[in-house]
């Protein structure tokens, strides 16, 4: 006789929750970020101020006001003025403009890097000769390295032309970014699209049912679980992409630009330099923050998901 | 000719009609597995009919050419007269495997409607029948639930709810069963005896569980391995299958047609100890 008990497909639920409440969570990540201060300022308190050095090899960085600026100063800069010039500003207001303007580039970049990652991993699960054929491209791809690409793009886009449009920096950007971040969206689409169960194609040709719905009913829901960690990295790629392709281009008002300039003043002005990496923290704090909120608005074809 | 006529209207009306079919598997660099050898069987409408074989007998296998999830290497298989792709196309069988393959992300309302679904019926009709499905299998209360909420059980009985979304006039069954405790199972065996009265389908149910076959069949197949045959085919000799419940387990006629199938099993002179084959 069978010995299995009959409760063995009941305590398939997802187990619960590792940290307790949301309160918890929150008390813990502020914690996180309190502890990266205290470090930081106890250093620069105690450590030498020409650093650690091993050799020829420093090991840990000066603690001088020039090389690590107090924490309050570098939040304090943000409330400053960014100069004395006519233009003139609050920090926080440029670095926010900044932050608004690389999220709205890196957005482009990642819906277009989704929609083409989609694409490729529909038509590699359709053909099993595309996978073979355009998967090594794909992975080739990624060890292209950014700054070679960006002359590039932008010399490709100048020659397009049709009607009114023009071809404008900041779609070189996007493109750029959209190039990091296609990447995880082919293979884990791939991955999520080939996910169900012999049982479940099976099924589905018992019904009669051809490739196109297959794809619409069984394959895109059952991928959700491996889509979204696959959409979470291709919007941090597209925020580096962003940011280090306004610097490889050249493109004015994000926050990539921000940093080079800012760290140009960097010698009489040391906690400046920090606005702007703040600015980028955020933006990919917002980025990943869409994609748990679209995480949430999925959660009904993530049950049964494994915790990987 | 008229005797002729009558031939063509007997394969006609025949659920199942398998003739001289052979499956050869055959992959590169192995030798190539003959799973199934010259199989004959006619199954009737109506018909509740189980194949019952050691593993590797291709009892799955041919559940699988019925349902056109496979083709045969040699002879003819067809489905209600059509041929096994155009009766797949048409929907002419409902389907249930071992695992009840419900969608996870759908509720077990919306997983029965799938079939319906997938076929164009509209909405308030798709409501309409997955409701008496439903009352039928006794899950009338879960139809919001989603199927990691449900034991194994319950899980089964959408499966098989859902294979009989269509109302096909035949159902195929790979071991439904296979995967539950043997309580359940007694309960899920009266159940079908019920839900195939009630819908006068033809079964093919594959198992190999000797008293499930008996309680559940008209015929048994008993086949053998290594290459797939018929060994014979067993008339079950109990009252029709509407009128089977609990009491028959307990009934003498009942363990008598248990071992004539278990002897057909092991061969003429049954060697050993037999109980455990007896799931």
């Amino acid at each position: 006789m069978s010995g299995r008990s009959p409760s063995s497909t009941r305590d398939r639920r997802p187990a619960a929750r590792r940290s307790g409440t949301t309160a918890t969570r929150v008390a813990f990540g502020a914690g996180g970020v309190l502890l990266v201060v205290v470090v930081w300022e106890l250093y620069k308190a105690i450590g030498p101020a020409t650093g650690v050095v091993i050799g020829d090899l420093t090991v840990l960085p000066r603690t001088t006001d020039l090389a690590m600026p107090h924490v309050w100063d570098m939040v304090g800069r943000l409330f400053e003025q960014t100069g004395n010039g006519r233009n003139a500003q609050p920090v926080w207001l440029a670095v926010t403009q900044a932050a608004l303007f690389t999220l709205g580039v890196a957005a482009v970049g990642w819906v277009v890097g989704v929609v083409v990652g989609l694409l490729l991993a529909v038509l590699m699960q359709r053909f099993r000769t595309a996978e073979s054929a355009v998967l090594p491209w794909i992975v080739l791809s990624q060890t292209v390295p950014l700054i070679a690409i960006a002359p590039l793009v932008r010399r490709w886009g100048a020659q397009l032309e049709f009607g009114d449009f023009t071809w404008e920096s900041w779609m070189s950007v996007a493109i750029i970014a959209s190039y990091l971040a296609f990447f995880p969206v082919s293979i884990g689409a791939l991955r999520g699209l080939n996910s169900p169960d012999a049982i479940h194609v099976e099924l589905f040709r018992s019904y009669g049912a051809g490739w196109w719905r297959t794809l619409l009913t069984l394959r895109l829901p059952a991928s959700v679980p491996y889509l979204l960690p696959a959409l979470r990295l291709a919007a941090a790629n597209a925020v580096i992409g962003t940011v280090v392709a306004e610097v490889s281009i050249g493109l004015r008002g994000g926050i990539g630009r921000m940093i080079i300039e800012f760290a140009q003043q960097a010698s009489g002005d040391p906690a400046k330099t920090w606005a702007p990496i703040f600015g980028a923290i955020a933006v990919g704090l917002v980025a990943a923050g869409v994609i748990a909120l679209l995480g949430v608005l999925l959660r009904r074809f993530r049950r049964g998901e494994v915790p990987a | 000719m008229s005797e002729a006529s009558a031939t063509a209207a007997v394969q006609v009306t025949a659920a199942v009609q398998v003739t001289g079919v052979d499956k050869v598997f055959t992959a590169k660099r192995k030798p190539s597995v003959t799973a199934l050898d010259s199989i004959d069987l006619t199954v009737a409408p109506g018909e509740f009919v189980s194949l019952i074989g050691p593993s590797g007998c291709g009892k799955s296998t041919l559940l699988r050419l019925i349902a056109d999830l496979d083709t045969p290497s040699a002879g003819t298989l067809t489905v209600f007269g059509k041929t096994a792709r155009q009766a797949r196309i048409d929907q002419e069988y409902g389907i249930a495997f071992q695992q009840s393959g419900l969608l996870p992300w759908r509720t077990v309302a919306a997983n029965i409607e799938l079939p319906l679904e997938l076929h164009g019926v509209n909405a308030a009709g798709r409501r309409k029948r997955s409701a008496e499905l439903l009352a039928l299998v006794g899950l009338g209360d879960f139809a919001e639930s989603y199927p990691d909420q449900l034991s194994g059980g319950m899980q089964q009985r959408v499966a098989i709810a859902r294979a009989l979304a269509e109302s096909p006039r035949l159902l195929l069954m790979d071991e439904p069963f296979g995967a539950l405790d043997e309580m359940t199972r007694e309960r899920m065996q009266t159940e079908l005896v019920r839900i195939t009265g009630e819908t006068g389908a033809a079964v093919v149910f594959v198992t190999h569980s000797i008293p499930e076959a008996v309680f559940l069949s008209n015929r048994v197949v008993v086949m053998s391995p290594r290459p797939g045959r018929i060994r014979d085919i067993l008339g079950i000799t109990l009252p029709g299958t509407a009128d089977r419940d609990e009491h028959l387990r307990e009934d003498e006629a009942f363990f008598e047609n248990v071992s004539r199938v278990r002897e057909l099993l092991h061969g003429e002179a049954p060697v050993g100890i037999k109980g455990v084959e007896n799931r």
